[in-house]
């Protein structure tokens, strides 16, 4: 007896959506274990997670928030890895995103909010996109895994962060803290709600979502894109330039992560710290993957991290179970969803007789 | 120029330097063996916090050291496990895998010291390893303080980079884990199993990686803290390319590291602070990119590196 494994051609919508979902669940239900070791009920704890999450407009409102960051760095991982370049920089491009933000916003240039916030974006944009596009370059000219060096990069920019906020762009009003002088009012996200966290960062990031959906399904950016990530030597025999291709990916993958700086810091924060994101590049990862790398399906992956570490959070002060929780349920979630994307390339037939196995 | 002279000269830098490499050798060993056999591993930085804290925690509820080490081993051939089964069984993709491992064995080795000890400010202390003060070598003016008053995992560490290149270079499993990374073809035509292989190279390379997180909260401290790996293991990767594959190249770049991080602290206490201590700090990361762009061209990589394989498959 064996089992054997038939490539799909294409998998459903339902199927993928399922997929996702079963993922999730499955995290949920790994999850059960920790908590049961922590002596506490799972069902109960899951309860106090959901009500944290989504029990109040303030409570929605603090999700929605986290989400945003996660939004962007989702969709910049998911249009890098569409393209199978591997980009584990979203957290260096968040912050010289914020940096460039900083930089822009903070007193350098003065003008009416209209103009203000867009020039800060696009500074964002064009820094964060810079970090990507410097490694894909020197993949293409010198064969130098990008992998590695995004991830290196990542230290490096945190470390150039730090460097700065205690030096030349130090708040001499922050009573010693290390944090940077801060944005001007007019460079600032408005808020969604008054007296509520929400901002303007959240339509930005659905926003680059519908806009990449479109990219991708509908400009012939797109498809050579998915032509690129499909088969890199095929793309070039079929005339795609693939280099250019490649740099644009980086350029706005990279371009995503530098947004979510300038959300954290023009929505959130107001000024740049070294602890402005607690790891949103690495869970952009995740995000991406639970999505299948979908765009619009990146928007649903964010709320539901955010909501798993918003809500944990609140389970945690409420049981004193420990909010690491959120971390164990996102890394189970993306170990899952790969398991899951295992069913999405093949369908696993069971055979009663020997047979050769065979798979591409 | 007085500077340089007095801190090369002095053993103590020495000491130190081998004593940063310890972590690293065993990083860039483990990182080594997956590699040769055809997977990247990027749950080592992951399997670095997981062998840290429970080769920690063994040692904390009475287990030894050498129980504690054996803990921390094991710990890293579980995770190292299931990186094989995603990525080896499954043929999923390796990078994303490894950032899963890494999530997940720093969340789950998190969140076990937090529920093993709730309630603590300060983290509790272990009697680590102490220096093996070996008679007579130990003594000896200079080289005695530099190599020989080390802590008995730096030796092991030492030891282990002898034993792999063995391995690797004059032994039958040697020969086929460098086949398995380079042409799974040619093991399967040979009758050898592709994929038991490469489970194995997986775990044992994932052991070595945790034994690396082991000497940090076992050897060079007396505690485990939150964050305390600090991309160690990353560095480990990098390490890899720079050392081509090579286990006597893997040492080199692991001293050479070493070197340069004790070099960097006691540069900044004699200078004072003329320089931000950052720019030290970024260093080593620079440096690093700028060697793997350097050796990128000329490097042999294994092949076979990042591609899954199921038997029967036509090339």
């Amino acid at each position: 007896m064996s089992f054997r494994l038939e490539p799909r051609t294409d998998a459903s919508v339902a199927l993928k959506l399922s997929v996702s979902l079963g993922a999730g669940l499955a995290a949920l239900l790994l999850v059960a274990v920790p908590v049961l070791f922590a002596g506490r009920n799972p069902i109960e704890a899951y309860g106090l997670i959901i009500q944290g999450a989504f029990g109040s407009l303030f409570a929605l409102s603090e999700t929605l928030n986290r989400a945003t960051p996660l939004i962007l760095t989702g969709l910049a991982a998911a249009v890098a890895f569409r393209a199978k370049l591997w980009n584990i920089g979203a957290e260096g491009q968040l912050y010289i995103g914020a940096l460039a933000a900083v930089l822009v916003g903070s007193g350098l240039l003065q003008m009416p909010p209209a103009l203000l916030i867009p020039t800060v974006m696009i500074a964002g944009f064009l820094a964060g996109g810079m970090m990507m596009v410097l490694p894909t370059i020197l993949k293409q000219r010198f064969g130098a895994d990008e992998v590695v060096i995004t991830l290196l990069l990542n230290f490096v920019v945190i470390l150039l962060v730090q460097m700065l906020i205690e030096g030349p762009l130090k708040d001499p009003l922050a009573m010693g803290w290390p944090q940077s002088v801060p944005l001007l009012a007019e460079a600032k996200f408005a808020k969604l709600v008054p007296r509520l966290r929400m901002h303007w960062g959240l339509i930005v990031g659905i926003g680059g979502a519908l806009i990449l959906w479109f990219m991708v399904r509908k400009t012939v950016l797109g498809f050579e894109i998915k032509a690129v990530g499909e088969n890199r030597a095929a793309a070039r025999f079929a005339g795609i330039p693939v280099d250019a291709t490649m740099l644009k990916v980086a350029l706005i993958s990279g371009g995503l992560a530098g947004l979510a700086g300038v959300s954290e810091v023009s929505g959130v924060k107001g000024y740049l710290s070294a602890d402005l994101s607690p790891g949103f590049g690495y869970s952009g990862i995740v995000v991406a993957m639970l999505a299948g790398l979908s765009p619009v399906g990146t928007v649903f992956a964010a709320i539901f991290v955010a909501a798993v570490f918003v809500g944990a959070d609140s389970m945690s002060r409420a049981t004193g179970i420990s909010n690491y929780l959120a971390d164990l349920v996102v890394a189970l979630s993306l170990l899952c969803v790969l398991v899951g994307a295992f069913f999405l390339r093949f369908r696993v037939r069971y055979e009663p007789a020997a047979a050769p196995v065979a798979g591409e | 120029m007085d500077v340089l002279i007095e801190i090369f000269g002095s053993a103590n830098f020495w000491a130190a330097a081998i004593r940063i490499a310890t972590p690293l050798i065993f990083g860039v060993l483990g990182a080594l063996i997956c590699e040769r056999a055809g997977v990247l591993n990027l749950g080592i930085e992951g399997i670095f916090v997981a062998g840290a804290m429970a080769g920690w925690l063994a040692v904390y509820l009475g287990a030894g050291l050498w129980g504690g080490v054996l803990v921390a081993m094991l710990t890293g051939a579980v995770f190292g496990l299931l990186h094989a089964l995603l990525t080896v069984i499954l043929g999923l993709s390796q990078h994303v895998s490894g950032i899963g491992i890494t999530l997940l064995a720093t969340s789950l080795s998190y969140f076990t010291y937090r529920t093993a000890l709730p309630n603590v400010t300060s983290p509790p202390r272990i009697v680590p390893f102490s220096p093996l003060n070996i008679p007579g070598l130990s003594d000896l003016p200079f080289i005695g303080p530099a190599l020989f008053q080390q802590t008995p995992l730096t030796f092991l560490a030492l030891a282990f980079v002898a034993l792999v290149a063995i391995v690797l270079y004059r032994t039958p499993l040697g020969l086929a884990i460098r086949a398995v990374g380079d042409n799974p073809a040619s093991v399967e035509a040979q009758g050898l199993s592709v994929r038991g292989l490469r489970i194995g190279a997986v775990v044992a390379g994932s052991a070595l990686m945790a034994l690396g997180g082991a000497f940090l909260t076992m050897s060079a401290f007396d505690a485990f803290f939150f964050g305390m790996v600090n991309g160690r293991g990353w560095i480990c990767i990098a390490l890899v390319v720079f050392a081509s594959w090579q286990p006597g190249k893997a040492l080199l770049g692991a001293l050479l590291f070493g070197a340069f991080d004790a070099f960097q602290i006691r540069l900044q206490a004699e200078i004072g602070q003329v320089v931000p201590g950052q720019v030290f700090l970024m260093l080593p990361y620079l440096l690093s990119i700028v060697a793997l762009v350097l050796v990128a061209r000329r490097a042999d990589y294994p092949r076979a590196l990042l591609q899954p394989w199921f038997k029967g498959q036509r090339h």
